[in-house]
């Protein structure tokens, strides 16, 4: 589609040169008009190419315009004028560069070409800014061309390489220069040369230049016929393909008769019903296959419908027959060439995906991690399970989102943000803690129920307050984009702040409870709280700071989910079963439990995601699944205490 | 126990005094949208447009010299209290008509309460066809008047050669995407060019989705994204793609659930580019549609914005009260005769037509997302008439509706015989 | 022996009073057989709330009985609903595919009729063909027999795994909320072949009853899930005044000394866990014919938490607790979410019950735990001035989980 657009391009090229020489840019816009009014990339192909066949030397500012949509169409008069926004409207410029005033942007009717036409404008403009003075203009005409290669792009990017200054640019112009050689050059030798110049490369623009050439077409012919064209294998009916793909192959070119269908029968059938019997069989008879089956034959045998292959005789006309593939590319050098390349990086590519994989799941585990920290405090540690902490997790990036709404800076906004959602989740851990929790340290299984009642109304008072509908929490521009270490390997720099975070508090959580005074007594609290009285040490104020410092934690997780998922009234009962199973899994009271738990879970999520990439929803139920079947065998987790901290 | 009988008591008195008022001159119009639970946000919105235009139409003068009443109930986002409010309207309220569902399992839930009491239902949103019920009449649009038209863009305009069906886990996807993917296979396009996944409801991990998206773009074809996404899933889809660094120029994204509202929950300076197909957008540029914004934002507030569903209430609305002066009753079956062939102003131009499929012609829009949550119009096709059934699946292609002349919703052309009367559901 | 049990158990005879009072009340004032004094979609919610009650009565032997907090009883409820729902699709179905074909000069083959009712139930959702799970649904006795074997298998496997490894207490419950989800999950898929989101619908039409109206259907089904409660009821309340009864009061209580006294522990629970996930499938097979539409939402692991929040509010260790917590809570969620109670307006603020049922739920369930274990049960101990014993808040044993005496009753 795309190469027949650009064939067309260049044939008009070609042509109009003669026609189009006098005329100017605005001329062949007012001769095109209902085209260039509205503008589809099957029709527009002519205009364009007069365009950039044109000597105007407005042609380049007026495409450029076009594609920026600063082309519009003045009210009044209907004529073509170049718009620019200025303060008290939009400033008008006439085609022939001459100024036109200033008028209301009421006045003017934009023309919106569709992305595809602006592809095609942005390639009649590569030739203007190849060599542009502007450096970013040059790398626009670079990216057009990676985006939609074309064979006249070929001549104009070797001009411009000599002329480059800018280094960056430059090797950019000298691959791209490679690429196109190996697909439009008419010289073997030169193709050949510029394939095996990128041996081993892994980039994605590569594989998209190779894989067309070793494009295939499967092609079904008489034994001992010879195959034209540039043959790739030879297929082996029942290895590379299944009979009835082979037979289909031999259907559509023609080569043997379509086989029977069921409706084809039946209709057969139908149209020889005579007198209630059909060739002998009582019509009501006829309510199984094999009797239809059985009826066809007989008429078969009658001579009143054509013969259906049978069995027998599809085997053998596929053994009469040789299936092989085809290369698009005609030239064999050309495509052992590209074959070996390929190759060549086959096993490296496999590599990277896992790494790639690897990351994802790195990254998921980390989220799972961080959902999970504040549980590993609460639950790990006291013992005590909250079901409202997905709530918490939600009141934390509710906090987020708050922010960003007084605080319009997003870097500052976060800074606020995550300190806000920690001493808001901490306040709302202290309050039920005191209020509820205390109550029933005794008896988990009311805590369990109680805790659900307060996630139930959290979560209805979020849908109150803020609606159900999504709200947006936007991350600071430095965390946009992604890092990239080729073009396979790539995460986003929010799910690595989201990792640091993890780490960071995987760090804080080890040096409270090992290394500061407060560790020490939540330890001796959650041990014995009577021996820990005893000692000195005020359980009740333990408990609730500890509570409280978990809540907190779950506050700042949620800033953090809301930075690269949704914020919703949900978002904390999507985490809530995970989270506690990743605690569970990892095993109850210790970090690098919670830890190994949320590796786990991540890396398993994400392994059957590859596995059956078309159905996430099936890597979540399998992931449940086995997490079910892992308790049942390891019930303590993966890293069991032992001893008196186990408790029992 | 004793409190349980008050309980039904009380309950008992309350549906027996709506009994009585039912005896009222006044025509009743039934409103079944969620107020709660998760659909609340898209539905409610609906809520309000069907009170305005009752307002409005009161405001006229009423219909047949008698007021409208509106009758809201809140079936709150659960599928089986559809069907129980559906059967309260029309036996306990005796609605004349009902304007309501947003999804496509609400409405089959609903459906057999309808068809069985023979009630009037008006459906607003954009549904994977299928299907054709004597009583309902489907005001949004059907696969050929947003799904087709959507991907004849990416073929024609776009270039694309290779296509990455992403959905959510529910009927309205995966018949689309069954569609679509018929579709293009008689378009050329060869079946392993063409990758499908499903989420869940309100995923949010896409890296991984993402990159595979990415990685189709291995063999050299240009590669888009066609989106049935539904709701807030979308938002972290959309912030993944960003981070990725993947312009519209490069991998093009429709959706068909990405409309203005769902816009307002993210930052689309991101997203420019990408699209959107819909029939109808807030940024069409009639006075039609300039009046209507002008009367939502006084009715409603000024930061709402309008959307495609309420443009379908606004058509559907409208075609009813005509069918009614038509018929001078509100008759559910003397209305139903009178709709077929009614014509009323589309928002954006041009006029909606009722076929006798109970389906609109519409006119199809492709509008690319602006940074401001809007949308560029860059395509608008003539109306086109909505059809029930799929012509691009072979079980689907024979089948025809038409209950105008045929009285049937699923005629197979071929045997020359209607398959049934009732609704699949 | 039936008659000295209700003899010793008065509290059986005067809810199968109640119960029958209010059938033939109910039906009295039917459309179909009475004067229409209570519509059909109102009847239709009054034997949905008797299986509500059913169900949580099998939650009350679970959990105020034995102790074992299950989060997934409603799994099991929505398994049966399942189960009866797909002979009610197919068999619905065929009759319209079969009487489609008739019209055909050839007689339908039994694969014609096979496809035809695979495109006509997952047409909706893209697919033709009849899944493998699909084998029983053309016969009414094997699917009924479905509606108990799934569940009670799925039971006996799941609290096989899960009591072997002596999994107690909130784990179990976190397991068996894990187990729900998962098999919630399972369920939307599509590619399980109990079409995904949509589940099955229209199962209010029975088939070859078409010609009954639904006014009748309604009563009948009203009658059929009251009859069930009352049996049930009247099964369970045996059983728990037994050595039974004893022995899973006592594991509650203390399961490490009994399982010393030479009682099988396992045994117990895993019996018991299999009988109430049955009872929770009748429960749900009585329930989805009379709500119409079944789909994975419904066993959405939030479901099974209500259960046990109408069992809390009702009163646990009691079987009537159990009744009145369902009928009421969820008579009175109904209401509150249909619109019908009336606003508040406080001048500043206008409480909309819609938006503020669900905060008042959670509320009064946190104040339930709190301070009332015994729920509305507790009030017919005030009624009948039943006193606990006064053992000045010691508990009832040494260990954690022993049992509290504010619930030490019976």
């Amino acid at each position: 589609m795309r190469r027949l657009a650009a064939a067309l391009i260049a044939a008009f090229a070609l042509l109009l040169p003669m026609a189009a020489l006098a005329q100017s840019a605005a001329q062949i816009l007012e001769d095109h008009r209902a085209l260039v009014e509205k503008p589809s990339r099957t029709t527009i192909g002519p205009v364009i190419a007069a365009l950039a066949a044109s000597d105007d030397p407005m042609v380049a500012d007026v495409l450029a315009a076009w594609a920026d949509r600063r082309l519009g169409l003045r009210k009044a008069d209907g004529a073509f004028v170049l718009v620019s926004p200025v303060a008290e409207g939009v400033a008008l410029r006439l085609l022939d560069g001459s100024d036109a005033g200033v008028l209301a942007a009421s006045e003017i009717t934009e023309l919106r070409p569709n992305a595809g036409v602006r592809g095609m404008i942005a390639g009649a403009l590569v030739r203007f800014r190849l060599s542009a003075p502007d450096p970013a203009a040059r790398a626009d005409a670079l990216a057009t061309i990676a985006r939609d290669p074309a064979p006249e792009h070929l001549e104009a990017l070797r001009q411009s390489l000599g002329e480059e200054s800018d280094a960056g640019l430059r090797a950019q112009k000298a691959r791209l220069e490679r690429l196109l050689t190996l697909r439009f050059e008419d010289d073997s030798a030169a193709r050949v040369a510029a394939i095996g110049s990128f041996s081993g490369d892994l980039g994605l623009d590569l594989r998209a230049a190779l894989n067309p050439l070793l494009a295939v077409t499967r092609v079904a012919l008489p034994l001992g016929a010879v195959p034209e064209g540039n043959l790739a294998r030879d297929l082996t009916p029942g290895i590379d393909l299944t009979e009835a793909e082979a037979y289909a192959a031999l259907v559509s070119a023609g080569l043997a008769p379509e086989p029977l269908t069921a409706e084809a029968l039946k209709a057969a059938l139908v149209a020889n019903v005579e007198g209630g019997m059909v060739a002998g069989f009582p019509v009501a008879r006829l309510n199984t296959e094999e009797a239809r089956a059985a009826a066809y034959s007989a008429l078969e045998a009658e001579g009143r419908v054509p013969p259906a292959a049978t069995e027998d005789e599809v085997a053998a006309a596929i053994a009469a027959h040789r299936f092989v593939e085809i290369y698009a590319e005609p030239d064999p050098a050309v495509t052992t060439a590209a074959a070996e390349v390929l190759q060549g990086i086959e096993l490296k590519l496999a590599a990277m995906q896992a790494a790639d994989l690897g990351l994802d799941a790195l990254s998921l585990a980390s989220i799972y991690f961080l959902a999970a920290i504040g549980l590993a405090i609460t639950f790990g540690v006291m013992r005590v399970i909250n079901m409202a902490h997905g709530e918490f997790i939600m009141m934390g990036a509710y906090t987020g989102y708050v922010v960003q709404l007084f605080v319009a800076n997003h870097t500052l906004s976060l800074l606020i943000a995550l300190p806000l959602a920690f001493a808001v989740t901490f306040a709302a851990g202290v309050a039920m803690e005191r209020l509820v929790i205390r109550h029933l340290y005794k008896r988990p299984l009311e805590t369990l129920l109680a805790t659900f009642g307060i996630s139930i109304a959290l979560q209805q008072l979020a849908k109150t307050i803020f609606g159900t509908q999504a709200r947006p929490l936007t991350a600071p521009s430095w965390l946009d984009g992604a890092l990239s270490f080729n073009d396979i390997v790539a995460i986003s720099y929010i799910r690595i702040a989201i990792f640091v975070l993890a780490l960071v508090f995987l760090v804080f959580f080890l040096w409270l409870m090992q290394r500061t005074r407060l560790g020490l007594e939540v330890r001796a609290v959650t041990q014995n709280p009577s021996m820990a009285a005893s000692m000195g040490i005020n359980p009740d104020r333990i408990n609730m700071l500890t509570f409280g410092l978990g809540s907190g934690i779950a506050g700042i997780a949620g800033v953090a989910i809301g930075l690269f998922a949704q914020v919703t009234s949900e978002l904390g009962s999507a985490y809530i079963v995970q989270s506690f199973m990743t605690v569970v899994v990892g095993g109850v009271g210790n970090i690098w439990g919670t830890l190994a738990g949320a590796a786990m879970i991540g890396t398993l999520q994400k392994g059957i995601e590859w596995l059956n990439p078309a159905n996430t929803l099936a890597a979540q139920t399998y992931m449940i699944l086995f997490i079910i079947l892992f308790i049942q065998f390891r019930p303590r987790g993966i890293i069991a205490l032992k001893g008196r901290a186990a408790g029992d | 126990m004793t409190k349980t009988t008050g309980l039904w008591l009380a309950g008992a008195f309350a549906l027996s005094a709506s009994m009585a008022a039912a005896q009222d001159e006044t025509i009743k119009v039934g409103v079944l949208h969620s107020l709660s639970g998760t659909m609340a946000i898209s539905e409610t919105t609906l809520k309000d447009t069907m009170l305005m235009l009752i307002e409005e139409q009161n405001a006229k003068g009423g219909l047949l010299g008698k007021q409208i009443e509106a009758v809201v109930v809140d079936p709150a986002s659960d599928w089986p209290l559809f069907a129980e409010k559906a059967r309260e309207l029309l036996t306990v309220s005796n609605v004349d008509v009902m304007f309501g569902c947003w999804t496509s399992v609400s409405r089959k839930s609903v459906l057999p309460v309808i068809e069985e009491l023979n009630g009037l239902l008006f459906y607003p949103v954009q549904y994977e066809g299928e299907e054709s019920s004597r009583n309902v009449f489907y005001t949004g649009a059907a696969p050929n008047q947003q799904a087709i038209p959507a991907t004849d863009y990416f073929l024609e305009e776009l270039g694309v050669e290779k296509f990455a069906l992403l959905g959510t886990d529910y009927v309205y996807p995966r018949t689309t995407n069954n569609i679509l993917e018929s579709y293009l296979m008689s378009k050329g396009i060869p079946k392993e060019d063409i990758f499908v996944n499903y989420t869940p409801f309100g995923h949010s991990d896409w890296s991984k989705i993402v990159a595979d998206v990415v990685a189709l773009g291995a063999d050299g074809k240009k590669v888009g994204v066609i989106s049935t996404i539904n709701g807030d899933a979308n938002i972290g889809f959309y912030k993944e793609l960003a981070a990725a660094g993947i312009s519209a120029d490069d991998i093009p994204v429709v959706a068909f659930s990405v409309g203005e509202e769902e816009l307002s929950g993210l930052d689309t300076s991101n997203l420019v580019g990408h699209l959107a197909a819909w029939n109808y957008f807030q940024s069409a540029d009639t006075p039609a549609n300039a009046e209507f914004i002008a009367k939502w934002k006084a009715f409603a507030g000024e930061n709402r914005v309008t959307n495609d569903p309420m443009e379908a209430h606004v058509i559907g609305f409208n075609m009813w009260v005509q069918a009614v002066e038509k018929a001078g009753t509100t008759d559910v079956d003397a209305v139903r005769e009178a709709m077929y062939g009614l014509e009323v102003p589309n928002l954006t131009g041009g006029v909606a037509k009722m076929l006798p499929n109970h389906h609109l012609t519409k006119p199809v829009l492709i509008g690319e997302i602006r940074a401001d949550g809007q949308f560029d119009i860059v395509s608008q096709t003539e109306p086109v008439a909505g059809d029930a059934w799929t012509d691009f699946l072979p079980e689907s292609a024979v089948l025809e509706a038409d209950w105008q002349n045929l009285d049937c919703g699923m005629y197979n052309t071929q045997t020359k015989t209607c398959v049934q009367i009732k609704s699949n559901y | 022996m039936t008659r000295s049990f209700l003899a010793t158990h008065p509290s059986v005879l005067i809810f199968l009073l109640i119960l029958s009072l209010f059938t033939i009340g109910v039906t009295i004032l039917s459309e179909a057989y009475g004067t229409a004094f209570i519509s059909t979609s109102f009847v239709k919610t009054l034997g949905k709330t008797l299986c509500l009650c059913l169900v949580a009565l099998a939650m009350d032997l679970i959990w105020g009985y034995a102790g074992i907090l299950s989060l997934g009883h409603m799994a099991f409820f929505a398994l049966g609903g399942y189960m009866i729902g797909m002979w009610l699709m197919y068999a619905r179905t065929e009759e319209i595919v079969l009487s489609a074909l008739a019209n055909e000069v050839l007689p339908p083959t039994t694969e014609e009729v096979t496809n035809g009712i695979a495109a006509q139930i997952f047409g909706v959702v893209g697919a033709s063909e009849l899944p493998p799970i699909w084998g029983f649904a053309h016969s009414l006795p094997l699917q009924l027999l479905l509606v108990i074997a799934v569940p009670g298998l799925l039971a006996l496997a799941f609290g096989w795994l899960a009591f072997r490894s002596r999994v107690t207490g909130v784990y179990l419950s976190i397991l068996t909320q894990a187990g729900t989800l998962a098999l919630a999950l399972w369920l939307f898929q599509n590619d399980s072949g109990l079409r995904g989101n949509n589940g099955l619908s229209g199962l209010q039409n029975i088939p070859g009853l078409a010609h009954v109206p639904q006014a009748e259907l309604s009563i009948w089904f009203f009658w059929a899930s009251a009859a069930a409660l009352g049996l049930t009821y009247v099964a369970l309340a045996w059983l728990v005044s037994g050595k039974f009864g004893s022995v899973i009061r006592a594991i509650r209580d203390d399961e490490a000394r009994v399982r010393f006294l030479g009682y099988s522990v396992e045994g117990y629970k895993l019996f018991l866990f299999t009988l109430t996930a049955m009872i929770a499938a009748i429960a749900g097979a009585l329930y989805y014919p009379q709500a119409g539409i079944i789909n994975p939402a419904e066993l959405a692991p939030i479901a099974s938490i209500y259960l046990a929040v109408w069992v809390a509010i009702g009163g646990r260790g009691r079987l009537y607790g159990a009744v009145i917590g369902a009928a009421f809570v969820s008579l009175l969620s109904s209401w509150f979410t249909g619109g019908r109670a009336p606003s508040i307006d406080l001048g500043f603020y206008t409480i909309n019950w819609v938006d503020w049922w669900l905060v008042l739920l959670g509320l009064s369930f946190v104040l339930v735990t709190l301070f009332a274990p015994k729920g509305i049960g507790g009030l017919i101990d005030l009624a009948a001035h039943l006193r606990a014993p006064d053992r000045k808040g010691a508990a009832l044993g040494p260990d954690d989980s022993a049992l509290r005496e504010k619930e030490a009753r019976e």
